[in-house]
């Protein structure tokens, strides 16, 4: 199948790949997907004490719709708070790669990526 | 030299057309070659197209050491395979009502016996053993006193392993069962010699072996006599097996490549196994990289690997240089990976993981040596890329993790 220039682009040269300190109180880690489906997405969020997230880092197993999803997301959730990464939707992320309908899934994946890594972090915050 | 890119590692998916056999396709199409309807008996046109038609038969029949009465042509191995199961079933099925193959045949033999199953006959999918090949003991258990036909394919067109046939037909003569061999893989790769084989039905393709597309042939066996009822019913060529007008230059150019599959696959398969070695040698000492099929028991034309931790389709992505195909089909949302490599018992991360590389005729060593580097490339790029990966470095089990199905 052919991938649009934005998904080549993000697959051969993803954005922020890595890992960051998942026992560090300010890092979420969301990881989503599993092996049998043939995709498995980790996002890791840095959040600082203004609640704006400073840096981000992935790493996915799956297609290159996947990877693009991720290493997108990434970048977009750079220098925001977690309210307005939390409005980021799957659909944002398909039409900037303009994603094929079989591909919906990787945008899905993505958000809900975010999602899994802001609950992590919150449940390390959870104000008495 | 310089290489010429893409590098077409998918052989087993098609093969082009050799220049000889183009050629002679060529003299069947226009006014001034041989353009007549093989089927018209009353003028030379008919009668020059009918010799081409029968000697091509003749070409076909010495490749697999049959009678050329026995072959009957068709549109390919689909179709040959379809005619086969659904003849010979439907003519003797007051024989018994029962199927037995395997659930790592081509989907042309799996959907088959499906549409079988809806006629009221019940089939028997039995899988194989982790190494690709039918167990002869598991075979013989699954034979029933109502079973009317076996199916098993010759050479597996995901990993290359090749059957036991001899075996296995002899099983079937010994029970009465009729045995049909999809053989669409095996020609000029195995020797194949129907006179000693005990086989009833064939089915035979084309364009796997350096002839064109949209032909094939199905072996119905003589001695002793096998029927089959006719699929497509029309003005009754092929003795009533297979109406329709014969595609001459397609039938020219069938017989054409299996005759220089006969001349040429004794040497043509030592240096096909030459660069399938060099490559094999070339990606083993990576870690975590497991041959599928079994490696004795296989045509020397493939090579059907598992990158660990890789997922198939982002692997092909980067591999966009060579033409090879995964066994992972992350093009739907169901996500299925081969059901030829989980029917081997491979877990779901090495069947999504896999690559089939298959060589042929014009597969050069540079090509091999370019391929190797770019594989080992591509993978090292998406492991540093991959959860997975760093989870089995940091030597996490990955079967103790709570995956999140979607």
């Amino acid at each position: 199948m052919a991938y649009t220039d934005k998904v080549i682009d993000h697959y051969e040269n993803p954005r922020n790949v890595g890992s960051l300190d998942k026992e560090d109180p300010s890092v979420g880690t969301g990881m989503v997907g599993a092996p049998a489906c043939g995709d498995v997405m980790r996002l890791q969020i840095k959040v600082n004490e203004q609640g704006i997230i400073e840096d981000a880092k992935f790493k996915t197993y799956g297609c290159g719709s996947a990877i693009a999803s991720s290493s997108l997301v990434t970048e977009w959730v750079k220098g925001k708070t977690l309210d307005e990464v939390k409005m980021i939707r799957n659909k944002d992320i398909a039409e900037e790669l303009e994603l094929p309908p079989v591909k919906i899934h990787c945008s899905v994946l993505a958000e809900d990526a975010i999602a899994a890594a802001i609950a992590d972090y919150q449940s390390k915050h959870v104000t008495a | 030299m310089t290489l010429k890119l893409p590098i077409y590692l998918d052989y087993s998916a098609t093969t082009p057309v050799d220049d000889r056999v183009a050629k002679k396709m060529c003299d069947c199409l226009t006014a001034e070659g041989n353009f007549g309807n093989p089927a018209s008996r009353s003028h030379v046109f008919g009668w020059k197209a009918e010799e081409a038609v029968e000697d091509a038969r003749e070409q076909v029949a010495a490749l697999v050491g049959a009678d050329p009465k026995e072959i009957v042509w068709t549109s390919g191995a689909t179709e040959s395979n379809n005619l086969a199961i659904k003849g010979a079933a439907q003519f003797y099925k007051k024989k018994g009502r029962h199927i037995v193959t395997m659930s790592t045949e081509h989907k042309a033999v799996i959907d088959t016996c499906r549409a079988l199953e809806r006629e009221g006959f019940e089939v028997t999918y039995l899988d194989p053993e982790p190494n690709g090949l039918m167990d002869i003991d598991k075979f013989k258990a699954a034979l029933r006193d109502d079973t009317v036909l076996a199916s098993v394919m010759f050479v597996n067109n995901e990993i290359g392993v090749v059957q036991d046939i001899v075996q296995l037909g002899s099983i079937c003569r010994e029970n009465g069962i009729i045995f049909h061999v999809d053989a669409a893989q095996a020609t000029g790769k195995v020797k194949i010699d129907l006179e000693s084989l005990p086989v009833d039905l064939m089915s035979f393709s084309a364009h796997k072996t350096y002839g064109p597309k949209g032909i094939g042939a199905l072996y119905v066996r003589r001695k002793p006599r096998i029927r089959v009822e006719a699929q497509m019913h029309g003005g009754g060529h092929e003795r009533g097996m297979r109406s329709g007008t014969l595609a001459t230059h397609q039938i020219v150019g069938m017989g054409e490549a299996f005759r220089l599959a006969g001349l040429e696959m004794a040497n043509e398969n030592e240096r096909i196994r030459m660069l399938r070695d060099r490559l094999w040698a070339g990606l083993q000492d990576m870690e975590e990289v497991y041959l599928n099929g079994d490696f004795e028991r296989r045509v020397p034309h493939n090579l059907n690997v598992s990158f660990n931790y890789v997922e198939g389709e982002s692997l092909i992505m980067a591999l966009k240089d060579i033409a090879v195909s995964s066994g992972s089909a992350c093009t739907s949302a169901s996500l299925e990976p081969s059901y030829v490599l989980r029917a081997l018992g491979r877990n779901d991360e090495l069947a999504h993981s896999s690559i089939r590389f298959t060589f042929g005729r014009y597969t050069t060593p540079e090509e091999i040596d370019y391929v190797i580097a770019l594989v080992k490339r591509a993978v090292g790029k998406l492991r540093d890329l991959s959860p997975l990966w760093e989870m089995y470095k940091d030597g996490i089990d990955l079967n103790s993790v709570q995956w999140a199905h979607h």
